[in-house]
């Protein structure tokens, strides 16, 4: 069975983008090891709201780790201490009896601060707006069989495609870059035969985007794939950057 | 009864409605479609389908979501997979079979002619996410790969790993993103519907509140679509997201709309059971585990006791002294009995005291057969995430090794109890997917209509698509074809003025109760009743109890509710309460339908009306009808209930048997 913990929470509060901001500092007592990171967070703003004072403010949803709303630097790691794990996946048997935790939003050009902990990730969609699609109707196309892909292409498409849209890369990268996240979403799509028609463009539109929104460039230190919570590889980078030169060249 | 209710199903044989309905159908033309204004509601599969298709079709679409992007929506967390009758395996599927089953399963309370359009559409479904680029799960040879799911005897189901959900909800997401690019539709993130305006008795418009700046606004249009998913969180504990709320339904049924079939709400089998008071949702582990996992719990109640008692473990226990309690009751479906059998059938077993668990409320699912016939890689290949997902939560490995009893290898088990997961009933729409208030529409699980009294698994993405992508898109535009010489509407409208008003007034009035009770306080003791009188089991006493007991918790919610901070700005303890003020109302209603029904059918079940096995018992003389509640003006008042009697042409009527 696990057993209770009891540490010192310092989270991050910011009242609005223009804000300073500011650490708060929390006393947590006999948590339970089975309780999950955001479980403890709900503990804590019960507490605060018994006491008269507003909750933090943090973005989640699922708590199943597949929406990709949640987004929390745990001492410094995006997602916390665990690999292959979203914030809302972390339990508290992960920490020690005494241990203090600090707990901030994403830092970074790209995703303002709405509020404490959460963050403005529109420019994810935007990015997404510039071509991250195939550009189909809806209505009556072709058999689903009339195209055929082999296993290992629809799997490694598969792999590109489980990004959740977090942002864990930008926040882990010195550049702000979301290479990461560009590149998975270009891989996917580039990889099958749907969407080769549009590739090249696809590849140069998502990336000025993300140029004209203020994310950085990749200087290949690999921060973000560490940090994904979906192990989403750096080889999609390597094959945007070739899909990239190539509609360069055509220009 | 004076009102008549017109579900307007087309004329003709079943196979034929659907192909008549398109070809008589009214139509806008492509000039005046620019001049038409759509609201969508919702951005989950249903929305974000129905908004780019209508945006692609040239429609001018508003949509709007509660989450920072359309890509968070829940339907992103559906594991399993999609249904449609392909018949790639050859083993016998058509998309008779698929309507077959799905009104099967539904305990013949689905709408026969909304059933057959969906199994039809299916497998337009399938082709429009592959040439999105969805990257389904394929064979060496490059074909599409199918699984098999409950209540089904063929392999029907599409998938992309464990994350089917999220692959078709950013196919739609993406088609949504490229008609944001192009201009047609207009996207508002982090704002939530409160109310829908009405003028001259069509839905004009919604007040939405922003959630950033708390403030409310007004939008108006010529037509609203309502896809905001079901009210499952209304027992707190489920396996639905924390945001997950029917706020919107709610302003729907109390403008009119009528709230369908309410007490069919679906406890999944497969999730990880509750194990502390600080919990804030369930998870779920994919039905898909049951094509390998087997269910059990021991034979001997001398086992079980040690079990709990924490003194054994499941690996101790050898193959003779377990009970493999579905395979022995339903022999044909084995552990591919549909969800309310499986979760009903592990009930009992807890009930008799068999549970697993320290709180005893908790059965087995056992790999170690498979991990022996497959080996553990082919197993993890299948299920890898899902293990690991389990052992994250539960601090446990189910591919490891455990024990070995007279040279037979025991792995270490899962747990799982039946949770809150789906709801079949919603808002009443007719053939058209229209409410009972004209412009007003609803699509995906916030409507009732397809399937019945429990749903299938790998079929409420199939709905959500088949809604959104291939029916609403036609059947919006019969109305729609009679408004193209109705202006763009005015938000300065009076009736603006007093929709927004009210909600003011009521986000005033909430601010102003200053008790002492948070709103997940109260939040929780909702779901402890909803759980206990309204859940699994359920008796006339038992609803009559829980009455008493919600109208108990209403008046704590108006008497001891606070919320710090204050209106303006973000506060999400002010939307949180005024979703669970909805939530209340919802679970009035959900125990109003399921003291009405007296009968046992699918996820409603009445322990009163029981055969003698166990097994539900319908009453199809007395109770074959769509229960339709009608608002009556107030939250405290009992709604009035209308029927839409069920007519079935292609299917008999018969009891539900999955065990020959």
């Amino acid at each position: 069975m696990d057993k209770n913990i009891s540490f010192t929470l310092k989270v991050w509060r910011q009242n609005g983008p223009k804000d300073k901001g500011h650490f708060d500092t929390f006393q947590m007592k006999d948590i339970p090891g089975d309780t999950s990171f955001l479980e403890m967070l709900d503990i804590l703003n019960e507490q605060l709201v018994e006491g008269g004072k507003e909750p933090v403010v943090f973005d989640h949803d699922c708590r199943e780790g597949i929406c990709g709303m949640c987004s929390l630097y745990i001492n410094g790691h995006p997602h916390g201490p665990a690999t292959g794990a979203t914030t809302c996946q972390i339990y508290m048997r992960r920490f020690k009896d005494g241990d203090v935790i600090t707990v901030e939003p994403w830092r970074s050009a790209g995703f303002p601060v709405i509020k404490d902990l959460m963050v403005d990730r529109t420019a994810y969609d935007k990015i997404m707006q510039a071509g991250g699609f195939v550009s189909v109707r809806t209505g009556a196309p072709q058999d689903a069989n009339a195209i055929l892909i082999p296993k290992p292409i629809a799997d490694e498409a598969m792999d590109a495609a489980s990004c959740i849209g977090c942002g864990a890369c930008v926040a882990a990268c010195k550049n702000g870059s979301a290479m990461l996240f560009v590149s998975a979403k270009v891989s996917q799509l580039n990889l099958l035969p749907q969407g080769k028609p549009e590739a090249l463009r696809r590849a140069k539109a998502m990336l000025s985007k993300m140029d004209e929104l203020g994310f950085g460039n990749c200087t290949n230190t690999r921060a973000c794939e560490a940090e994904c919570p979906k192990c989403v590889s750096i080889s999609n980078i390597a094959r945007l950057n070739r899909d990239f030169i190539k509609a360069k060249l055509k220009d | 009864m004076t009102k008549i209710i017109d579900s307007k199903i087309p004329e003709g044989p079943i196979a034929e409605k659907w192909t008549n309905y398109k070809a008589h159908q009214k139509l806008v033309n492509p000039a005046n479609k620019r001049r038409l204004d759509i609201i969508v509601v919702g951005t989950g599969l249903a929305g974000a389908s129905a908004a780019a298709s209508l945006g692609e079709m040239g429609f001018r679409v508003f949509n709007f979501c509660i989450q920072d992007s359309p890509r968070r929506a829940h339907s992103i967390a559906a594991q399993g997979g999609i249904n449609a009758a392909k018949n790639y395996q050859n083993d016998g599927d058509s998309v008779y079979r698929l309507f077959y089953d799905t009104v099967k399963g539904g305990d013949y309370r689905a709408r026969e002619a909304n059933v057959y359009r969906l199994a039809e559409v299916s497998n337009n479904i399938i082709d429009q996410c592959v040439a999105q680029g969805v990257p389904f799960a394929r064979e060496y040879g490059g074909t599409l790969a199918n699984r098999s799911f409950g209540g089904a005897q063929v392999s029907r189901t599409f998938y992309a790993k464990g994350q089917t959900g999220q692959q078709l909800l950013l196919g739609a997401y993406s088609a949504l993103s490229r008609q944001v690019g192009a201009g047609t539709v207009k996207l508002y993130t982090r704002y939530e519907m409160e109310d829908v305006v009405i003028v001259d008795g069509r839905a004009r418009g919604i007040i939405a509140k922003n959630l950033v700046t708390g403030k409310l606004e007004r939008f108006a249009a010529h037509a609203v679509v309502i896809a905001t998913g079901g009210y499952g969180n209304a027992y707190f504990l489920s396996t639905n997201a924390m945001a997950c709320n029917c706020t919107a339904a709610m302003a729907c049924y109390r403008k009119g709309a009528w709230f369908a079939n309410p007490a069919y709400v679906q406890i999944h089998p497969t999730c990880i059971p509750v194990h502390g008071d600080k919990q804030s949702k369930l998870t779920l582990m994919s039905e898909s585990l049951r094509n390998d996992g087997r269910i059990w719990v021991p034979k001997k109640i001398e086992d079980a006791k040690a079990l709990q008692a924490g003194t054994k473990k499941g690996s101790d226990i050898p193959e003779e002294d377990r009970d493999y309690y579905l395979e022995r009751r339903y022999p044909a479906f084995g552990n591919l009995v549909p969800r309310d059998v499986a979760s009903r059938a592990a009930k009992e077993r807890c009930d008799k005291g068999f549970g697993v668990n320290n709180t005893g409320l908790a059965v087995f699912l056992d790999f170690s057969e498979s991990i022996e016939r497959l080996g553990i890689d082919v197993v993890r290949q299948r299920y890898g995430n899902l293990f690991d997902m389990y052992e994250e939560i539960t601090d446990v490995n189910p591919g490891q090794l455990a024990n070995e009893i007279k040279g037979v290898k025991y792995y270490n088990p899962m747990m799982i109890y039946p949770a809150i997961h789906y709801t079949m009933g919603g808002i009443w729409v007719d053939y058209e997917l229209q409410t009972s208030i004209k412009g007003l529409f609803a699509i995906g699980e916030c409507n009732f209509s397809d399937h019945g009294a429990n749903r299938l698994g790998a079929s409420a993405l199939m709905q959500g698509l088949a809604d959104g992508y291939f029916v609403l898109p036609y059947t919006i535009q019969n109305y729609l074809a009679d408004q193209i010489t109705v202006p763009r509407f005015s938000t300065d409208l009076p009736e603006f003025a007093a929709a927004e008003k009210a909600v003011q007034d009521k986000i005033d009035h909430l601010m102003n109760i200053k008790g002492k009770k948070s709103v997940d306080s109260i939040h929780k003791e909702l779901g402890h009743v909803m759980w206990e009188y309204v859940g699994m089991g359920r008796t006339a006493e038992g609803l009559k109890t829980g009455l008493a007991k919600l109208k108990e918790i209403r008046k704590e919610f108006e008497t001891q509710l606070f919320i710090p901070g204050s209106k303006e700005g973000m506060n999400v303890e002010l939307d949180k309460a005024i979703r669970l003020q909805d939530f209340i109302t919802m679970g009035e209603l959900i125990a109003y339908d399921a003291l009405n029904r007296n009968e046992s059918c699918g996820g409603h079940f009445r322990e009163e009306y029981q055969t003698e096995e166990g097994e539900a018992k319908r009453d199809d003389q007395n109770f074959f009808y769509v229960a339709c509640w009608e608002y009556q003006g107030s939250d405290e008042k009992a709604p009035t209930l209308l029927k839409e009697p069920l007519v079935y042409e292609a299917i008999k009527v018969q009891t539900r048997n999955y065990k020959s």
